[in-house]
């Protein structure tokens, strides 16, 4: 059979690059074709960036590696033009059951908030999301966009400059040389970029081993998350069953420290295990196994002069939670548009040091939690086991234990408190949207919130007056005019006003809220507007 | 008479249990043990109601009603 992650999408071809007697200059450099390096292409290529990926690959991912995608990247790959057929294609879940030993000891329902557009994650195979991403750039191709996919084109070298950088780059034909304004390393947790530059990724090692396995079942399993701790198949460890598209199911089983990788691999091993958990009677065929460690740690800068790391190279999070490519999206979104405003000089370089402070904090933030669900699904001691296991014993008998049972947390988008883009809070509003929060969904009648504020500065009204434009040196903000009556539902009001009667929100590209007031003042948005593009 | 709370009840779940597991870091587990054991006394003293108390020591038992 062959499987999608098996045919190249981006085969090698010759380009004129690779003859010419000069290096070619590029505007941008995107090495890495995964989600992450496709994801700041797509922005880069729709602001009319010139933009080329570098990949040593020529295909999708092997095998479903990420596998839950959260509502903020979905929202960010609609403003990418993808959005949809992952979300048409993902598979979406609100049940989860909890299992201790032999018994389940509870189950849940995420009830997700209601008046968003999208869910509050999917599941979808890595290979899926990425083939979605490079139709999107094909699409974008057809169009006329400047952007560029070169497979099997392996960077061998970087040199950074003042105002470009330089990389050598390996093809099935030699090698050639080739510049770029700016380079976007999107290269993962093991990032060549990384090691060739010599920089620091430091962070807490956890001695485990993961065995993931793509399951094709035939059993009617219910589309939930179970979750084991420490089942009678897999004793003194965990494990996890989540449903994929096309009746493609995702295990995890836990597998200790001092095992022999190779040996746990062959499906002569997996498979017993695979039957101890499903049951003897359950047919399946095993499409894809691997074994996996991980690390949380980061470098302590992301961007270096010319050359920004985004997703994994960055930042690497144990993969409970799913805050790998949640994260690295945000990466992106956060980075494009402020890399568009400096290169079109409409704002100062040091705007750009604003994704280090910014992004830094989401990283700290998906560290910390990432780190704590592992602390709890692989207890490290013995009182941390014995803690670990007296909240699952309670779990079962009293509901106050369950939210201390932690089997991984939902990725939320990070608030950039502190954030020099923000400007002081002036409305005494719902926490949720202060400065630095990500713009929640709302529903308008005729379709949703996010959707009309796009991907440029947008002056948010509700029930307030403003000019229709503000320009402030080279930044255009167009005026959003809502009413409370636009939203029936009221999500509208106590998203974004609480007791207030009105409010106005300056909202930046990437949909986060950089100010906010009761009312319009031309001076103080102004001064925002400066603030939030790094000019105060 | 107050009922013993068996709702959800602590604030930043996840910061608690961190906190917990830190006071352990690095301890015997003897040492843990009795730290376990002083911190059962020290909240015990905090809820003073000795209903409250009865019923926790029940609850904690897992005992059926």
């Amino acid at each position: 059979m062959n499987k999608i992650f098996e045919v190249p999408l981006y085969p090698y071809e010759r380009h004129a690059d690779q003859d010419a007697s000069t290096p070619a200059r590029h505007k941008v450099i995107v090495v890495g074709a995964g989600p992450i390096g496709l994801g700041a292409a797509i922005d880069l290529a729709q602001q009319g960036i010139e933009v080329l990926v570098l990949d040593d690959n020529d295909k999708v991912s092997f095998g479903s590696r990420a596998v839950c995608y959260a509502k903020r990247p979905l929202e960010i790959l609609d403003r990418l033009g993808c959005g949809q057929p992952m979300v048409d294609k993902g598979v979406e879940w609100n049940i989860g059951k909890v299992f201790f030993d032999e018994r389940q000891v509870y189950d849940f329902n995420l009830l997700p908030e209601e008046g968003h557009q999208r869910p509050a994650f999917i599941n979808l195979q890595q290979y899926y999301f990425e083939e979605y991403m490079v139709n999107r750039v094909r699409e974008l191709q057809e169009q006329g966009a400047p952007i560029e996919i070169r497979g099997r084109n392996k960077v061998e070298a970087v040199g950074t400059h003042d105002d470009h950088v330089k990389v050598e780059v390996d093809t099935p034909e030699g090698s050639y040389t080739v510049e770029a304004d700016w380079l976007i390393a999107c290269d993962g947790a093991g990032s060549p970029i990384r090691s060739m530059m010599g920089k620091d990724f430091i962070g807490r090692v956890f001695e485990d081993n993961f065995l993931i396995a793509d399951v094709i079942m035939e059993a009617d399993f219910p589309t939930e998350r179970w979750f084991w701790f420490d089942p009678p198949f897999n004793k003194g460890q965990s494990a996890l069953l989540h449903k994929q598209p096309d009746g493609v199911w995702r295990i995890d089983l836990q597998l200790g420290w001092d095992i022999d990788k190779e040996r746990e691999k062959r499906p002569e091993n997996v498979i017993p295990r695979l039957k101890a958990m499903l049951g003897e009677d359950v047919k399946f065929e095993l499409e894809w196994v691997s074994i996996y460690t991980f690390q949380c740690r980061r470098m302590e800068q992301f961007r270096h002069g010319r050359v920004i790391f985004a997703g994994d190279s960055a930042h690497q999070v144990s993969p409970f939670g799913a805050r790998g490519a949640n994260s690295g999206l945000q990466d992106t979104d956060n980075l494009c548009w402020k890399l568009k405003l400096v290169m079109d000089g409409k704002a100062p370089e040091s705007l750009l040091d604003s994704y280090d402070v910014e992004r830094v904090h989401g990283a700290d933030e998906n560290i910390l939690n990432s780190s704590r669900s592992t602390d709890f699904i692989t207890p490290k001691s013995d009182m941390s086991r014995v803690l670990r296991d007296a909240v699952l014993d309670l779990s079962e008998h009293y509901e106050f234990a369950r939210p201390l049972v932690n089997s991984g947390r939902l990725s939320m988008p990070c608030t950039y408190d502190g954030s020099p883009l923000n400007s002081a809070d002036a409305l005494d509003g719902p926490a949720r949207t202060r400065p630095g929060s990500p713009c929640p969904d709302v529903p308008l009648g005729d379709g949703y919130l996010l959707p009309k504020l796009g991907g440029k500065f947008t002056l948010l009204t509700i029930d307030a007056d403003a000019p229709d434009v503000i320009e402030e040196d080279g930044i255009e903000v167009t005026r959003l005019a809502l009413s409370v009556k636009d939203d029936p539902t009221l999500a509208l009001k106590q998203r974004y006003l609480g007791d207030n009667d009105s409010g106005v929100y300056l909202i930046r590209p990437d949909q986060h809220v950089a100010a906010r007031r009761p009312s319009f003042d031309e001076n103080q948005f102004r001064a925002a507007i400066r603030r939030a593009t790094g000019k105060e | 008479m107050a009922d013993l709370t068996l709702t959800p009840n602590i604030p930043g779940p996840d910061d608690f249990y961190a906190e917990l597991l830190s006071v352990h870091e690095g301890l015997e587990k003897s040492d843990s043990d009795a730290l376990n054991a002083r911190l059962v006394l020290v909240l015990a003293n905090h809820i003073g109601d000795r209903e409250v108390l009865s019923q926790a020591l029940a609850a904690a038992a897992l005992k059926k009603d």
